[in-house]
């Protein structure tokens, strides 16, 4: 008769506090950087792996241009450590462009004049996108819900909900 | 940030024991966590990653109660169908907490547990008593922000809008760990920080929550969550109300009346519960609970606003049950 044979659970890893290998998917591909666990996400993206279009304002999330996808839905990537992202998928604003065509959420920008300084464009850009992915016919109100966490010092708003609003229509058709 | 070590929990029997080590912490949403890592207010040697641990993470009808893992994201309990329908005053306390992105990654547990707000607190050159340092320094200092209610050397407020809702509407909550290990009510898993233990639960450093369960008692739409705050978004609340009625009829049989934003625990005023018991609504009688609710009410220096407001938020979440009952 077949014995069971108990396994031992295999011992919770302790990583760090030296550079530790971290893989972590953004936009798609597969890239192994070597960081202390305290390194965080927007650190990660901006100096490891150069993807600067992911920008540092408060780093205390407060602020919101920092903002990435993380699994599809916005978070601050400045409160994630790089390490917990493993086996997550991760999109920054640098994943929505194909080669030299941009965004259609990009192109409403531009041509709603949705920005004025940009800082916090990509974070802006961001949400929008990952509320017309859940809602492809939002109402003004909830364009204003999902950006509610991407400060805009220029006081952008009023454009960014009509490019918002138009990006969903062009994306639509 | 002070650098650490970094271990995934992979189960919650594991997890205990990884934080019975000495200088070790738990994450999990990480977005209280980590801007108190950064101002070196907090400084682990090791961080026990919750959130590889896969059964915490769920919630789940069941005949008697909703069950939520304590790993469940405030944007996923929020947008539940169950919660949408039963416990409305849930939804609408998590629709104004944070932000989109911040709610996204905050978990149920993180928010229950999450530090207070005060900026003295928060300094990372101030060693408040909180910080196991000898004063208050809130108390002779500014303090718009702080307490109405309770007898704590630190007057900080704790500034969970979910706890005012949940505790409404009976909410239990169970824990697993060293200390404390079993299920309890909310409303007793807050303390008032003391001499000997110097936070606002109960949790031991190896005791973890793990789940918190909401009985089906009330009917839906019963509760309201009013939250004044300065402005519409992204901030803590300055004073909140969560309000639950039972209705018999056109009676209330029963209420639950809890404040946010004015003691070091969400503050359930029951002297203010029982003069509703049995009666119908008037605006008078709105406008009494509301002055019961604030009667043991201290002003400090700086706060004394805080009285009227959560005289008024009472007064308007009953006024507005009844509109929404009619």
């Amino acid at each position: 008769m077949a014995k069971a044979v108990k396994l031992r659970k295999p011992q919770a890893q302790k990583r760090g506090p030296g550079k530790t290998p971290v893989s972590l998917k953004v936009n798609h591909g597969l890239h192994t950087i070597f960081v202390e666990p305290r390194r965080t996400l927007l650190d990660a993206l901006r100096k490891d792996l150069g993807l600067i279009g992911t920008k540092k304002g408060c780093d205390e999330g407060t602020c919101g241009s920092c903002t990435v996808l993380f699994d599809g839905k916005p978070v601050y990537a400045c409160l994630m450590l790089a390490i917990e992202c493993e086996g997550h998928e991760i999109e920054t604003i640098e994943g929505l462009s194909q080669g030299d065509q941009i965004h259609p959420i990009q192109q409403a920008f531009i041509e709603h004049d949705a920005f004025q300084c940009g800082f916090c464009t990509p974070g802006q850009i961001l949400s929008v996108k990952a509320l017309l992915d859940a809602n492809p016919s939002p109402s003004a109100d909830d364009v204003k819900r999902a950006v509610s966490g991407n400060l805009c010092r220029c006081g952008a708003y009023p454009k960014i909900v009509q490019a918002a609003l138009k990006a969903a229509e062009r994306l639509k058709s | 940030m002070k650098n650490f070590q970094y271990v995934n929990a992979p189960d919650v029997e594991d997890a205990v024991s990884l934080l019975q080590e000495p200088g070790t912490k738990a994450v999990a949403g990480g977005t209280d966590l980590l801007t108190e890592l950064k101002e070196r207010i907090k400084m682990p040697e090791i961080l026990v990653n919750l959130k590889t641990i896969s059964d915490m993470k769920y919630i789940r009808e069941e005949k008697d109660d909703l069950r939520i893992g304590a790993l469940a994201t405030l944007s996923e309990i929020e947008l539940h169908r169950m919660v949408r329908e039963r416990f409305p005053i849930l939804k609408e306390a998590i629709s104004v907490t944070a932000t989109p992105q911040l709610r996204n990654a905050a978990t149920l547990g993180g928010n229950l547990c999450q530090s207070v707000r005060c900026w003295y607190y928060r300094h990372p050159d101030v060693k408040c008593w909180l910080k196991d340092g000898d004063m208050c320094y809130a108390e002779d200092g500014v303090n718009s922000r702080h307490a109405i209610f309770g007898n704590s050397t630190c007057i900080a407020v704790h500034p969970s809008d979910l706890a005012p809702a949940l505790i409404a509407l009976d909410a239990r909550i169970r824990i697993a760990g060293s200390e404390v290990e079993g299920e309890l009510l909310l409303e007793e898993f807050f303390t008032l920080p003391t001499e000997t233990h110097r936070q606002s639960t109960l949790l031991g450093a190896a005791d973890l929550v793990t789940e918190v369960i909401i009985p089906h008692r009330f009917g839906p739409s019963n509760g309201v969550y009013l939250k004044a705050m300065e402005r519409a978004t992204w901030s803590f609340m300055l004073v909140s109300a969560a309000v639950q009625l039972e209705w018999k009829g056109d009676r209330v049989r029963e209420a639950r009346i809890v404040l946010g934003g004015v003691a070091g625990k969400p503050w359930r005023v029951r002297e203010a519960e029982a003069m509703l018991q049995g009666q119908t609504l008037s605006e008078g009688l709105a406008q009494s609970v509301g002055e019961a609710a604030v009667a043991n009410a201290k002003a400090l220096k700086h706060n004394a606003y805080k009285i009227p407001l959560a005289r008024n938020l009472v007064k308007r979440g009953l006024l507005e049950l009844t509109r929404r009952k009619a």
